[in-house]
């Protein structure tokens, strides 16, 4: 019995996978077990290699999984690519028609299926697919009651007859591998059979908008980021909001700007081409105090990058993108289930700061199906909404014209005044991206200047928001900073490197990116090393602790940048590595395993030189 | 009632004594006064340049945006507030060299705002290069031997993408000009108010002068039927644009909002933000 199993799946772009396989997920979800699911595909819709992997388990699972205990594989190039992560004896399951070989030096068994032929005989080449979930459900002991249910629910519109043949499919499948390897069976541990939710990060994000009063969209299609959108589009009808596709995203940031003027909650969900297009309108944001989110997800950068390969490279661009001195909040979620408080929450820092706030997903957050508790997400419990400081509008209309000072120096603690909205009488102002006077009149006097930088950068100084969560014991040797998709391999890796080393250890989640909650982490690494692990090239996070004034002493650093995700094994070596003294600074990825580098935040070696 | 006064703020203009936008501002002010409108209820969103400040001078919510943003903006703010009167305003620059896009795209997309474009057919604010709006050989600071580029035709691009409404104005013809941002205001859907607005300081070229002479008016032509699109185009290339009034009124108007799923004629930043808890069961059910 297994308490987790991976399954994976691989063939051509563009056959069908992607709903073979939100099939499977979801019937593997409806039973209990826990989701972790995670694809590698490419800039293209037909054409091309795809594959998909699952990790079950009756326990939260959240990071890639270590190898794969069933691969099943349409086309050679599936083996080619996929067979070297299988555990040694994992079943391969392919086509009989494609003359299957496994690469040297892979033991696992090796396994066909006429697939193709079987397909031919039910009439219909979609059911190739069904004939394949049938066979997965058989090795893997999952109810094949459940995927026949799921697809009465799902295609019983198409009418019985189609139904009916799906079901002929999966039962093929099941019971062809169930009458020639009786003896091989993958058996997974029953799960508790409690009702969870599966949805990816974009998803949980338009949820969490939805319940944090955001009523409007504004973007533009861009990968990974569109299912926001797409989301919202379908939700926001029911609840007279709008989500509108703009012509790009400089209109997109502009119209949240027009929107958050007008007293709306709005928001834009873009990635790193978009963010960039941005920057000059969250400058006008935060020039004008007005509230926006924006939801990036971070891919390969820089320029066109690599559109659907995973990376945390915006993170500059997110805190200090733009020209100028101006205020933002950037936050990060640790897993799918995070993104719809944080997001309900992130409207209600814009808010209360008058800034935009940034969250910073990322593309594996975004895209990849995970596991949500349905008590996280009991509307409840989720953040209330919080308007932050807003003229009464009585008492505005009481007061007279020309004396509502919108950029008053009556200030909360926040360092934020009141805002008036369009239709407030008495409440007029110009809010403009020029520097301007406690009116929002145009004003360049160095005094006046002063005071509004100051104020407009004073508001970081106190961000009230749930900057960090620690894992582990207290007092620990090593505490591995991470945030995003990473958090949930460091979260992995962290029991696994006390068994090997005898240390303690703990992972520190950074959810407030920033304003840098160095303090906080500060408190948690104490007289321990700190194990930046972040998904670029240099070190953005360590860079910005640096920069914070954390003790660069005891910071060590692992950094990814091939497009994979982090894996536990990676995070568990370099680990060990820095516990043992051996290493300060690493780099993982792009065909070769943890390896030492010179300190990622320092360019020049000259200046390398003069740090030592 | 509003009064002219309550349009005007205390801010003292930096608009050239005998700047053309003094004209479109008065005749905006006027017009709104006319209507019966609260400065409250008006939202502006004006871009970058000298016709950008116009919002300093008027007494409504004023969002004064990045270089050729202003109509996103004002859509983003009408679309959050539906019960606003939103205009967006700014210059031949800014809305047709580096907001074009936009303009294309809200012409198209045809959200229920006025559009008030103060050509001068200049740069003015950065000191006298060409425009996109520039005539052909004009010498400027940019183009010391004559603009080599052709102008745009931004009236005849609106009738072309479908503009329900597009008019044409003149800084020194207030009478006309305060009926046009009238009727443009009342439109439902979006509705382009180009305004011919001299720069006295950098344009020796287009000057009031040559407006006076060149400009052919349609209140003088009672054959004139505002309601044809083909005549509409005809009249602009005819005249190369140098006309005024109502060029092209569509009799059926239709409106963006209008077609939008869901949407509420109160405005959106009027609505309650809770969440019902059977909708939320229900949209969270679709993960099961």
């Amino acid at each position: 019995m297994f308490s987790e199993v991976c399954w994976q799946i691989g063939g051509e772009q563009g056959t069908g996978l992607d709903s073979t396989v939100e099939v499977f997920n979801t019937v593997a979800s409806r039973a209990g077990y826990y989701v972790y699911a995670y694809k590698t595909f490419a800039s293209r819709i037909k054409g091309g290699h795809t594959d998909f992997t699952t990790r079950l388990g009756t326990t939260r699972v959240q990071a890639p999984a270590p190898g794969v205990n069933l691969l099943v594989a349409l086309d050679q190039e599936t083996i080619n690519l996929c067979a070297k992560n299988v555990y040694p004896d994992a079943i391969v399951l392919a086509d009989e028609a494609i003359n299957p070989t496994l690469p040297e030096g892979v033991s696992a068994k090796l396994l066909t299926i006429p697939f193709n032929k079987m397909t031919l005989a039910l009439g219909n080449p979609l059911m190739k697919n069904n004939i394949v979930l049938g066979a997965s459900a058989a090795f893997l002991g999952l109810p094949l009651e459940g995927f026949k249910a799921y697809a009465s629910g799902r295609w019983g519109n198409k009418g019985e007859e189609f139904v009916a043949l799906i079901h002929t499919a999966m039962e093929q499948g099941y019971a062809h591998v169930q009458a020639n390897w009786p003896d091989l069976a993958i058996s997974l541990a029953p799960a508790d059979g409690k009702e969870r939710l599966l949805m990816i990060g974009n998803e949980a994000a338009a949820l969490g908008a939805l319940a944090g009063g955001c009523r409007m969209i504004f973007s533009y299609p861009i990968t990974p980021a569109s299912e926001i959108a797409e989301s919202l589009v379908k939700i926001f009808p029911k609840v007279g909001g709008i989500a509108v596709q703009m012509e790009d995203e400089l209109a997109s940031i502009v119209a949240c700007v027009g929107a958050g003027f007008a007293g709306a909650r709005a928001m834009t969900a873009t990635a790193g081409p978009g963010l960039s297009l941005m920057q000059e309108a969250l400058g006008l944001a935060s020039m004008t105090e007005t509230p926006v989110v924006v939801v990036d997800t971070q891919r390969g950068g820089p320029s066109t990058g690599m559109p659907t390969k995973q990376e945390q490279s915006d993170l500059l661009a997110m805190a200090y993108g733009g020209h100028g001195d101006g205020p933002r909040i950037v936050l990060a979620p640790g897993s799918v289930e995070e993104l719809v408080p944080m997001t309900a929450e992130a409207f209600n820092l814009a808010d209360n700061y008058h800034c935009p706030v940034l969250i910073a997903s990322d593309l594996a957050l975004a895209l990849f199906q995970q596991t949500v508790e349905p008590e996280a997400v009991e509307l409840a419990k989720l953040p209330a909404v919080s308007r932050g400081p807003v003229a009464d509008p009585a008492a505005l209309a009481a007061l007279g014209r020309d004396i509502f000072e919108r950029y008053s120096k009556n200030t909360n603690e926040n360092g934020v005044s009141e805002r008036s909205m369009p239709g407030m009488k008495n409440g007029q102002f110009l809010a403009t991206g020029a520097e301007h006077g406690p009116f929002g009149k145009v004003w360049e006097n160095p005094a006046n200047r002063v005071y509004m930088m100051d104020r407009r950068m004073h508001r970081l100084r106190g961000v009230k928001t749930e900057a960090v969560r620690y894992f582990g014991p207290s007092e620990a040797d090593l505490v591995i900073v991470a945030f995003g998709t990473t958090l949930g391999a460091a979260k992995e890796a962290r029991a696994e490197i006390e068994q090997l080393t005898g240390k303690k250890v703990g992972v520190l989640q950074i959810r407030l990116i920033f304003p840098v909650p160095v303090a906080a982490i500060a408190k948690y690494v104490g007289n321990g090393k700190a194990l930046v692990v972040e998904s670029n090239a240099v070190g953005q996070f360590a860079f910005m602790l640096k920069g914070s004034g954390y003790n660069p002493a005891n910071l060590a650093s692992l950094l990814k940048y091939d497009g994979n995700l982090i894996t536990v094994e990676e995070i568990r070596t370099a680990a060990t590595r820095v516990l043992n003294g051996e290493a300060q600074f690493m780099v993982t990825g792009g065909g070769a395993g943890v390896r030492t580098s010179s300190d990622p935040t320092i360019v020049l070696e000259s200046a390398k030189e003069a740090h030592v | 009632m509003a009064t002219m006064a309550d349009f005007r703020t205390s801010e003292k203009s930096w608009w050239c004594p005998g700047c053309g936008d003094f004209g479109v501002l008065a005749g905006l002010q006027k017009a709104l006064v006319e209507l019966g409108i609260e400065p409250q209820q008006v939202a502006l969103a004006s871009g970058i340049g000298c016709s950008g400040k116009i919002g300093n001078y008027i007494n409504s919510y004023n969002l004064h945006v990045v270089h050729g943003r202003s109509l996103p903006a004002a859509q983003g703010i009408k679309l959050a507030n539906r019960e606003l009167t939103v205009i967006a305003a700014g210059g031949d620059g800014d809305g047709f060299a580096i907001g074009m896009g936009h303009y294309m795209h809200a012409l198209r997309r045809n959200v229920d705002i006025t559009y008030i474009v103060m050509d001068n057919q200049i740069y003015g604010l950065t000191k006298g290069q060409t425009s996109p709006t520039s005539d052909g050989g004009f010498q400027t600071k940019s183009t010391p031997n004559g603009n080599i580029e052709k102008s745009v035709n931004q009236m005849q691009l609106a009738i072309a993408s479908g503009c329900g409404f597009v008019a044409n104005g003149f800084s020194a013809n207030q009478k006309q000009l305060v009926e046009i941002i009238k009727r443009a205001l009342q439109f439902p859907g979006f509705a382009l108010v180009n305004t011919y607005s001299p720069c006295v300081t950098f344009n020796k070229l287009n000057t009031f002068d040559f407006y006076k002479q060149e400009i052919v008016n349609l209140d003088e032509d009672p054959t004139y039927d505002r309601s044809d699109r083909f005549a509409a185009m005809k009249k602009l290339m005819e005249t190369n644009e140098l006309v005024t009034g109502i060029i092209y009124e569509d009799p059926n108007p239709t409106r963006y909002e209008d077609k939008v799923s869901g949407y509420r004629e109160q405005g959106i930043v009027n609505q309650s933000l809770e969440v019902d808890p059977v909708l939320w069961a229900k949209i969270l059910g679709q993960y099961k």
